[in-house]
């Protein structure tokens, strides 16, 4: 029997209750979100299962909501089913203030530099990573650049009309 | 199929083997005097080695260049090589990263004089379409830079412009242009010693 998105769902609210909510399915992947003191938790569940297995880390990323007061940072991981071949994404939100997020390291391996890029970018700091420093941006970056306050441009040039290129 | 006609017009072949031409000076029976600049700007310039410092597409143009169509090894670039200590030419083809830009700067710091620096692309130039935080905005911002190849990427036939273009400046440099102060102050703009 294939792995139904209404299954995982029976499943994570038998364990969690009301405390993973938000379930949605935009193109066929079940999405959910919980509180992030939740995070390692609700991972370790769907790792350990064995109905479950969701082994295999895809993707760690960070997303900025700067409309959403205290809730401003999304970390979300894609994790997959090797085996079925499902595939589920899970949201953790913060707020700027205090971007304090568990890392997923002692699960997986991969989280690692992925959770240094979403350090680099957005300013989450992961608790209990071996090595939170910056990763593709220079090291004497103080900024986030992927926060929406920051502009995409170079400030530093000087020869480019602003006119022109609207900025 | 749609015909599709190359070389219609065809020419004859010139010589079978082209020749440099020789620089200007007095000969006679059995000797042939010159200035010492023209015969070492004549030998270097035929026989330029390249370091590609191929980073994204313009590298692939360069691979394209080095190949049999459009032969860099015509222009005395048969032996391309990736140790600087061992080039002349550092070709810098493709988008360099603000944390690159103290890399390129070492591999130019390891090559031995003379050396020329060419930028090859749009982004290597000025930074080209990636205005970014990230990219550096032009070569010339970590070394002093002889030739710029405009394109995105620039055809082979432009890159091989570009290196003509390197040979005339190789052709044309006096000896001791390396030793003087215009050079010396240049370096030190780089911060470069």
């Amino acid at each position: 029997m294939a792995l139904s998105n209404e299954y995982i769902k029976e499943k994570l609210v038998e364990k969690f209750g009301d405390q993973v909510t938000d379930f949605e399915e935009p193109y066929g992947l079940l999405t959910f979100r919980s509180g992030k003191e939740l995070n390692l938790k609700v991972l370790n569940f769907l790792v350990e299962e064995e109905t479950l297995q969701f082994r295999f880390l895809t993707d760690l990323c960070g997303v900025h909501y700067p409309d959403n007061k205290g809730q401003e940072i999304a970390v979300v991981y894609h994790l997959h089913n090797l085996k079925e071949n499902v595939r589920i994404r899970y949201k953790v939100f913060t707020s700027v203030a205090q971007p304090d997020v568990y890392t997923a390291t002692g699960l997986f391996a991969g989280a690692n530099w992925m959770e240094r890029e979403t350090y680099d970018f957005y300013g989450v700091n992961f608790i209990g990573h071996p090595n939170l420093k910056r990763i593709l941006n220079v090291e004497e970056m103080d900024y986030f650049p992927m926060r929406k306050e920051y502009p995409l441009e170079d400030q530093s040039r000087i020869d480019k009309d602003d006119e022109m290129f609207g900025r | 199929m749609r015909p599709v006609s190359y070389n219609i017009k065809k020419k004859p072949l010139e010589a079978d083997i082209s020749m440099v031409n020789m620089p200007e000076g007095h000969q006679g029976q059995g000797f042939f005097a010159t200035t010492l600049d023209s015969v070492i700007g004549l030998a270097r310039k035929n026989s330029l080695w390249p370091l590609p410092f191929a980073t994204s597409c313009c590298g692939i143009e360069f691979m394209a260049t080095m190949g049999a169509t459009y032969d860099i090894a015509r222009f005395g670039s048969e032996r391309v090589g990736f140790s600087p200590r061992q080039c002349d030419l550092l070709m810098v083809m493709g988008t360099i990263a603000k944390k690159m830009g103290p890399v390129v700067k070492q591999v130019y710091l390891q090559m031995a004089e003379p050396r020329w620096v060419i930028a090859v692309g749009a982004c290597a130039s000025s930074g080209g379409i990636f205005d970014t935080y990230s990219v550096l905005q032009g070569i010339d911002q970590v070394v002093p830079v002889d030739v710029y190849v405009p394109g995105c990427p620039p055809r082979p036939e432009a890159i091989l412009d570009g290196l003509m273009r390197i040979q005339d400046l190789v052709g044309r440099e006096s000896l001791r242009r390396r030793n003087g102060e215009q050079y010396k102050a240049l370096l030190e703009s780089y911060g470069i010693q």
